[in-house]
Order: structure tokens, then C-alpha cells, then sequence
């Protein structure tokens, strides 16, 4: 118990500070003492102590002096208050101002140390809490978000950066790495988390529809509108509003925006009762918005607003050190959903999906995954599996002679080797074909 | 040149075969020969006539400057009332990782509490005192487990809790100092 906690006995007396100093010394706690409150406070600036245990009476500043400009130093550190019974009234104060406890010199040995056990035990179950909290917030709802590249954790860092305040958000990646998941993230680990996260894909929907989705409409607001409907807005209040895609909204709509961004107000459409909703903004685009609003084709006002923190998902191609692990898991997640057993993925394959460049991104890796499990024969995912078997030149930053002798092989093996054919499809002639194979040592022993 | 030995020292009257079992605790615990020294030294200056009580550190502060040349360490039991400016009464003193220790039988004793005397007891109580306090002469701190006579002990039940023995984890740790 005692091990790791730091103990500074303040007291003008040399006799009870090292009275205090020995008694605590033996029960392996981390001492210090200082003999006023000058130099403990000077000390405290320094490091931090977990107890400190003060004399309420000591020359030029006392102990309740002392023990709020500890406060202001480190509220996490247990002020004790040493006093004579003639000062119990001060002590009683200082209880009130927020010292942990007090006691009357000269102290029983058990009470003082049941007194500074129980303090321990206090600054433990702190830590202990502190540490289970920190543990919470950081793994809350993003075991989606998978990978080890330095590339993720920047991410992530962000993510736990953000996640604490009401910024408005805007994540840029291309499509398929991920954007909705990092702005659930984000939710997930926000004080709002208790209330929703409510996504509305901005591109799939037209002008009109987009305005009664975000508005929401009263019945009769127009042909179909047969009920009250809340609108997106009013769903989120509490909460975080996703708007995906949203480089793809009418200049209409980003003024509506930008109005309801600013006074967080609106009408339902066909509505006239104004309706007010406490939300967080989080937009997804795979767009350069800045470059919109250069051109003219993105209201800066609303860049402006929406863009208090920016973050970029980085490709999949800029973060190759994550294809393992997302392979896994989405093996992992298809087998389970498939109700196989989970099966590995040879090394060929592996490097092959290290070395593709992946335009959809996450997503295209995960149809990848999916789609060999269930092609493949059940054991394991073999390069003939994925549909990458035959692209070869993609993200190979190989040597030219290494992408012919490749792509040579592969006709060949294609077609056989049959030279002539092999020849034809090359573009070259069957001397040609020969030297390149003589030249690249290349057999039919080479097939696959 | 003289072997090193631990000196115990008392002062006042204790019963020799109390005496024998504490030197050969001491042997039996540390591994160090003991000498046993009968003092009569005027501790009268250290007693405090506002509490009514002995101080134990300037007593420890005597105990060390009066060390023989061929102590290792010193310990001295008392049959006073000891003790230190912050607390009302204490057991035993010693220096942390220096050369001496006090102890004294006057907390110890039964009829302090309103129980009948037990002199068996008493001598038990004073002989894990000895040895727990020339334990922080060597170093050692206390011990959580329940049984070590390193085992810190605010009040005298505690200490009858405890044996008279240091455990395993505190005999490593003396051997490594």
C-alpha cells in the first residue's frame, strides 16, 4: 500500500518533523518535509505529493493558507491538518474548505495510522477509478476501427482530442476508409453519448427530400405528407447529427444550413412553430471542400463554420500496415457471421494484398475478404481467391525487369505456353518471347 | 580485529532467562553474535514533566552517541514511558537504516490496559519489539504480512498477532543488504 505514495510532512518544529519523518519512513512511504509553507509550496510546484500533512500554526504562512494555495496547485493531493486542541475550531474551517482530515497532536499511533492508510487507500481507488475511466473512453465503440499504423493511431489521437468538446467536425477520406465510423467514434466518446447519432446521407438525397429530412414536416406540408414528422435535426437533439456527404448539398440547403448551424433553430417544412435543438455537427466528404469554396461551388461561410477541426482519414495505400490486421478481422467477421470456423490466409496472398492499392479502400478490402471466404475452400484464402490474382501492375514498386518477367510468365502460364499464342498476345515476336524467357530463366517449372 | 556483534543494553531490572531468549532471538534472526551489557545510565534528563513520559528520540539520539567500536548495532530496552513529540505513547524507536534502537516494556505491560499482569507475555511482546526494531536498523520496513515480526503494530494486541519471527520476503531483503 504504502509503496509509491509520496508524503510531505510540513511543520516548523524539527522535532515532529522528524518524529513524522521516521514513523513514516518504516512504513516504506516516499518522505519529504519542509519547514514552512514556503519552501512545501515551492516543493509541491516541483512534484507532486500525495499526502501532505500540515501544522495549522506556523510562522509567516499558516497551514489553511497553505493548504488552498495547494488546492491550486494540485486538487488531487490529501491536505491533512496537524493542530494543537486549542486551534480544533481552525482545523474544522480548514475541513470546510476541503482538507481531507485533521488531527490533534499529540496522536494516538493507531489513529494516525488509520488516518494516512485510509488516505492511501483513497488515492489507490482514485487512481484505480481514473485509470477505468481513461480505459473506458478510450476503447468505448471503436474496436470497428482497426489497425496499428501510425497513419490510425494520428487518428484516433485526434478522435480522443476532439471527442470531449462540441466542435463542429469534419473528416476528409476518400471513399471506403471509414469517415462514419471515426465520427461515431467521436460520438461514442463525447459527453452526448448518452443521447443519439443520428447519420443522414446527404448525397442520396434530393434538394426537396433533403430539406423535409433535416427539417423535418407538418402533415400536409406537401403531396405524401400525411403525418407530423420530426426531422433529423429535432432526432439528434441531445446528441450528434452525421451529415454524410456533404459537399454534394444545394447552395439552398447550405444557406438552410449554415442558418440553423448558427442559431440552432428552425421550422418543420409547412410548419410555423419554431423548434430548438441542442446538437454537434460531424460531415464526412471524399471532396477537397476548400477547393469548392475557391471555386465557388461551397459557401465559405459554411466551410467556416463546419471546419473547426479537420480530420483526414488517410487511403489504405498510405497505411499498409494495416491490411493484416483488417484482414484478419474481417475474416474473423465473416466466418463468425457464415458460421465457419476461422480460417488463415497463405502468405502469397498476404503480400499481395500488402502490395495492392486499394482505390475503395477499407471497403473494397472487406468485399475482398468476404468474397474469398466464400469462393475459397474453407481452410484458408489463397491468392486465386482474391480477384487481385491477375493485377500485377498496381502499387508494385518493382524494378521494370521484375514487372516483365512477371507479366511474361504470367501470359505464358496463361496460355499454357504456348509460345506462339504467348507471342501474339505480348505484342512481340516468338524470337523475341525466347530471349525474354532465356534472359529471365523463365520454365514452365515457374507455374504456379 | 574484534568480531562485530549487536550490543543489547538494559536498563533496570529485567528477568535474566527474559534477557537470554532476547539475545538468542536476536542470534537466531540476524545470524550476528550478541552482547549483553547492563547499563545504568541517568536517563532522568530525558524525561518531559508536562507529559509525564520519556523522550524516545533523544534517548535514541544517547543510545547512538554511546555505541562501542565493535557494535553493528546497538539496541537498548528501557522500562519507561516513551514517547516522540507527535505521538502519545510508542513502543520502540529505532534509526532508520542506522545503528540503534530502543525498546520499552512500559506499554507493554497488561495492567496498562486493566487486564491482569502476564509476565509471559510481557516478555513475548518485548521480544518481537526488540527484533522488529533492530529490523529498521537493517533496513526493513514494515511488512504487510500478518504473521512477520515486521509487521507495524499501533496498539499491543497487535503485536500479539505477529510472530517472533521475520518472514521469508524480509529475511531475502535483509540478506540482500
Amino acid at each position: 500500500m504504502a509503496k509509491n505514495i509520496s508524503l510531505l510532512i510540513v511543520d516548523d518544529e524539527e522535532s515532529v518533523r522528524d518524529s513524522l519523518y521516521n514513523w513514516f519512513i518504516e512504513d516504506g512511504y516516499d518522505v519529504a518535509c519542509a519547514e514552512n509553507a514556503k519552501d512545501a509550496l515551492l516543493m509541491i510546484e516541483k512534484k507532486n505529493y500525495d499526502i501532505i500533512l500540515a501544522d495549522i500554526k506556523m510562522p509567516g504562512m499558516d497551514g489553511i493558507e497553505m493548504h488552498k494555495r495547494i488546492k491550486l496547485l494540485n486538487k488531487d493531493s490529501i491536505v491533512i491538518i496537524m493542530t494543537a486542541f486549542a486551534s480544533v475550531e481552525t482545523a474544522v474551517q480548514a475541513l470546510k474548505d476541503g482538507a481531507y482530515d485533521y488531527v490533534t497532536k499529540p496522536f494516538d499511533p493507531d489513529d494516525l495510522s488509520h488516518l494516512i492508510r485510509n488516505a492511501s487507500s483513497h488515492i489507490v481507488l482514485q487512481a484505480e477509478n481514473e485509470a477505468l475511466k481513461n480505459k473506458v473512453v478510450s476503447l468505448e465503440n471503436i474496436e470497428d476501427i482497426i489497425g496499428n499504423s501510425q497513419a490510425t493511431i494520428r487518428v484516433l489521437k485526434e478522435v480522443e482530442n476532439v471527442a470531449q468538446s462540441s466542435a463542429s467536425v469534419i473528416i476528409t477520406g476518400e471513399s471506403g476508409t471509414g469517415k462514419e465510423l471515426i465520427a461515431r467514434a467521436i460520438h461514442s466518446n463525447s459527453p452526448r453519448k448518452y443521447f443519439p447519432m443520428v447519420s443522414v446521407h446527404c448525397g442520396a438525397l434530393s434538394e426537396s427530400l433533403l430539406e423535409s429530412e433535416l427539417f423535418g414536416h407538418e402533415k400536409g406540408a406537401f403531396t405524401g405528407a400525411m403525418f407530423n414528422r420530426k426531422g433529423r435535426f429535432e432526432m439528434a437533439d441531445g446528441g450528434t447529427i452525421f451529415l454524410d456527404e456533404i459537399a454534394t448539398i444545394s447552395t439552398k440547403m447550405q444557406v438552410e444550413l449554415l442558418r440553423v448551424l448558427e442559431s440552432k433553430c428552425f421550422v418543420r417544412v409547412g410548419g410555423h412553430k419554431e423548434i430548438t435543438s441542442d446538437f454537434r455537427v460531424i460531415c464526412a466528404t471524399n471532396r477537397d471542400l476548400k477547393k469548392m469554396v475557391e471555386n465557388g461551388t461551397f459557401r465559405e461561410d459554411l466551410y467556416y463554420r463546419l471546419n473547426v477541426v479537420n480530420i483526414l482519414v488517410p487511403p489504405l495505400r498510405e497505411r499498409p500496415d494495416d491490411i493484416a490486421l483488417l484482414a484478419r478481422h474481417f475474416i474473423k467477421k465473416y466466418c463468425t457471421s457464415m458460421s465457419r470456423d476461422i480460417i488463415s490466409i497463405d502468405q502469397a496472398a498476404q503480400k499481395r494484398l500488402e502490395e495492392y492499392d486499394f482505390p475503395g479502400n477499407v471497403r473494397e478490402l472487406e468485399n475482398m475478404i468476404e468474397r474469398a471466404i466464400v469462393v475459397g475452400n474453407g481452410k484458408e484464402i489463397k491468392l486465386h481467391d482474391l480477384p487481385l490474382a491477375r493485377d500485377l501492375i498496381t502499387r508494385s514498386y518493382e524494378s521494370l525487369e521484375d514487372l516483365e518477367k512477371k507479366y511474361v510468365l504470367e501470359v505464358l502460364n496463361k496460355n499454357d505456353w504456348n509460345i506462339s499464342k504467348s507471342a501474339r498476345i505480348l505484342k512481340v515476336d516468338r524470337v523475341t518471347l525466347y530471349n525474354k524467357i532465356k534472359k529471365h530463366g523463365l520454365s514452365a517449372a515457374n507455374k504456379p | 580485529m574484534a568480531t562485530q556483534k549487536i550490543v543489547l543494553r538494559y536498563n533496570g531490572h529485567f528477568e535474566q532467562s527474559c534477557l537470554d531468549k532476547i539475545v538468542a532471538d536476536i542470534q537466531r534472526e540476524y545470524k550476528i553474535p550478541v552482547e549483553l551489557i547492563e547499563c545504568h545510565s541517568d536517563i532522568s534528563i530525558f524525561f518531559d514533566p508536562a507529559r509525564r513520559q520519556y523522550d524516545a528520540n533523544k534517548l535514541l539520539e544517547f543510545i547512538d552517541s554511546n555505541t562501542g567500536p565493535y557494535a553493528l548495532k546497538t539496541i537498548a530496552i528501557f522500562r519507561v514511558d516513551l514517547y516522540i513529540p507527535i505521538l502519545t505513547y510508542i513502543f520502540g524507536q529505532a534509526a532508520y537504516k542506522g545503528k540503534s534502537g530502543i525498546a520499552s516494556v512500559y506499554r507493554l505491560k497488561n495492567e496498562q490496559y486493566g487486564l491482569k499482569p502476564d509476565e509471559k507475555l510481557l516478555h513475548e511482546r518485548l521480544r518481537k519489539v526488540v527484533v522488529h526494531e533492530l529490523g529498521h536498523t537493517f533496513g526493513l520496513i514494515h511488512c504487510p504480512n500478518p504473521e512477520c515480526v515486521m509487521r507495524s503494530s499501533t496498539y499491543v494486541e497487535d503485536i500479539d498477532q505477529k510472530k517472533l519471527m521475520l518472514c521469508r520476503k524480509c529475511k531475502n531483503e535483509l540478506a540482500l543488504s
